[in-house]
């Protein structure tokens, strides 16, 4: 029995988590039996929240991982004895992350098709193979690091995981690459974002778990670790913010794309919204703030921040996924174009009761997943304070 | 004490791996048997009828004069819901296989009307994205959506430069014997293949020149001496987005400046 996760809580937590996750199945049998028809999506827009939710975990997942890279791939002291639970977090947000896509889909009880036929030509069909080859890896990498004869492995299974996260990411990213049909999607830009982007959400993802776990713990997390991991953490956030920057920039650039950039940053109502209150402002700015002015920084501080950067994710998301949907295609430049399928229209969608559900439903899986991971095995990080100073210091220099 | 609280944990350990060892391969065995009975019956099924296939000489096309093209004209739009018992009134979530779209170009207030529907491209982005392969394009050039394996996903509705695919968002009823259509899946023009493959033509291009426009013609592009193939040789023709390169098999006439 594992003395330090208190056996009342953890089974409270596992009630509401399960809860969480009954709830969003229930949501996805609902939309099953139903059709979308009972969802805000419609021919404009076929992605929705659900799609919000499930790239969210799927970019955090790999990201997360970073953590463990940094430990046991470049040898960072703070971060080796935290490398265990960024890989449970891992497995955990991917499987999350995969149940909203697969429960979204119009046959989702088609899902075995996805196994069996396989187009190499699609972008989605390569994603196949990379979240089930990353359950395959995390998994052999958590078993290296949990079974100590495999020790010496660690660091050439943590490469490879490493590469594939790259890889996973690239994918995930080129799935909105590779579409040349919409104005908001088809740059090569979107590949590199999304792994700058996964960095940001995964940290921040994984400092909320550990602050979470500390707590329940009644630990206190040593202040120079937990200072290093949010300077880290405000680093990402820097760099996802230049990433996202330069794609508007180089859009803006293009007469043709100036259109688009006017919807989304200036005159599409809600969209604007989320992109500069959302995401720069409560999900970049003010995380920015919060992690590096030295009148912050503290565990709250590093907490909230992450907290705001998460939303902020979700927010950018939204913008990028929904918005990029709603602005019209451009099939007939030099024309203004009206018809009854919304051509020429902006279109319209409203998230409905079970689309939130569902993406709720995909956290509860990432949530129970780590509680009950935490609880059976030993995932809880633990310093060893002594070896730790000159870890920081050697990472600092 | 302490050597018996370590043998204790050790023991919790050992059944914790045996745990979850028959856990992975339970796991293993419920995802992979029904896939591998699928397989099968898939197998089966294939080799039982075996039909002759289309024509790989012969591409399907469209020719479209907007120039006759008459606005507020809708025959082809309800030839083709009739044909294929698509939903007749228009709303964000039905399907429409083919839309009149009214164009007003910017400079100079000329307008057109015009039908637009899945283009049948020689290089179809929706074929490309589609990860079970159930978006194909037939020899003939007909770019059509295997109801059997379709999932749902969506991504080439995202991916189609012309708006031509809808998910179907309901439940369906009355639905027509040539024409399977199903909840859940994706689909989108298919130049009525079951009227083409018995030697007829769409059901669009019918409904229009019934109505005495004549704005749609049919054929085969790749047959030098059909008319479509003479006129796009002879008149000055347009793809839609043909900065893409994908080779639509629609053309347009009379939409150039």
């Amino acid at each position: 029995m594992n003395r330090r996760f208190g056996s009342r809580h953890f089974y409270l937590l596992l009630a509401a988590g399960g809860l969480l996750v009954l709830v969003g199945l229930g949501a996805a049998h609902y939309m099953e039996e139903n059709g979308h028809i009972v969802t805000g999506m419609n021919n404009q827009v076929v992605w929705g929240l659900p799609h919000v939710f499930a790239i969210f975990l799927i970019v955090a997942a790999s990201g997360v991982l970073n953590v463990a890279s940094i430990g046991s791939v470049f040898g960072q002291a703070i971060y080796k004895p935290r490398a265990r639970l960024s890989g449970l977090l891992c497995i955990a947000m991917l499987a999350g992350g995969m149940m909203v896509l697969m429960l979204d889909l119009g046959r989702p009880e088609r899902v075995i098709v996805a196994a069996t036929h396989y187009n190499l030509h699609s972008v989605f069909a390569w994603n196949v193979f990379l979240y089930s080859g990353m359950f395959a890896i995390v998994a052999l990498y958590l078993w290296t690091m949990f079974e100590r004869p495999m020790n010496r492995h660690t660091k050439t299974v943590g490469i490879l995981a490493l590469a594939w996260r790259f890889v996973l990411t690239t994918g995930t990213g080129s799935i909105f690459g590779f579409l040349v049909a919409r104005q908001a999607y088809g740059s090569a830009m979107l590949a590199p974002l999304f792994i700058m982007l996964s960095f940001a959400w995964g940290l921040a993802v994984f400092l909320i778990v550990q602050s979470a776990l500390y707590a329940w713990q009644g630990e206190a997390l040593d202040d120079t670790a937990q200072r290093s991991m949010a300077r880290l953490l405000g680093v990402f956030v820097a760099a996802a913010f230049y990433f996202v920057l330069v794609l508007h920039l180089t859009s803006l650039y293009f007469a043709k794309q100036s259109a688009f950039q006017a919807f989304i940053l200036r005159d599409g109502g809600v969209f604007p919204l989320l992109l500069w209150g959302g995401y720069l402002v409560f999900g970049t700015l003010v995380p920015l703030l919060m992690l590096f002015h030295p009148r912050f920084g503290g565990p709250r501080s590093t907490l909230l921040a992450s907290t705001l950067v998460a939303l902020g994710a979700l927010a950018w998301l939204y913008v990028f996924i929904i918005g990029g949907q709603a602005f019209p295609l451009d099939i007939f430049p030099g024309f203004s174009a009206s018809s009854t399928f919304a051509d020429g229209t902006i279109a319209s969608y409203t998230p409905r009761l079970a689309e939130w559900l569902l993406g709720l439903g995909g956290i509860a899986v990432a949530f129970v997943l780590t509680a009950v991971g935490v609880r059976v095995l030993d995932f809880m990080p633990h310093d060893d304070l002594a070896s730790l100073k000159p870890g920081i210091d050697k990472g600092a220099a | 004490m302490s050597r018996g609280h370590d043998t204790g944990a050790r023991q919790a350990l050992s059944g914790r791996r045996a745990f979850l060892g028959l856990a992975a391969t339970a796991a293993g065995g419920v995802l992979l048997a029904p896939g591998i009975h699928l397989m099968e019956v898939a197998r089966a099924a294939a080799t039982a009828g075996v039909s002759p296939g289309a024509n790989p000489n012969v591409r399907w096309g469209l020719l479209i004069d907007t120039t006759k093209c008459a606005a507020g004209c809708n025959d082809c739009v309800s030839a083709c819901n009739t044909e294929n018992g698509l939903d007749p009134r228009p709303s964000p979530t039905t399907a429409q296989w083919i839309r009149k779209v009214e164009l007003r170009e910017i400079k100079t207030g000329r307008t057109h009307s015009l039908p637009v529907m899945c283009q049948h491209c020689a290089e179809p982005p929706c074929v490309d994205v589609c990860p079970t392969g159930a978006s194909f394009k037939r020899a003939d050039g007909i770019v059509l959506v295997d109801r059997h394996t379709c999932i749902g996903c969506r991504y080439c509705v995202m991916a189609c430069p012309y708006k031509a695919r809808s998910f179907v968002h309901e439940p369906l009823t009355e639905q027509r014997a040539d024409v399977p259509r199903g909840k859940g899946c994706v689909e989108g023009c298919t130049l009525c293949v079951h009227r083409i493959d018995k030697g007829g033509t769409p059901a669009c291009v019918e409904a229009c020149s019934n109505a005495g426009h004549a704005a749609m013609l049919f054929g085969d592009l790749n047959d030098p001496t059909s008319t479509i193939s003479i006129r796009v040789r002879e008149i000055s023709t347009m793809q839609l987005r043909a900065e893409l390169k994908l080779d639509p098999g629609v053309r347009y006439q009379g939409l150039g400046s």
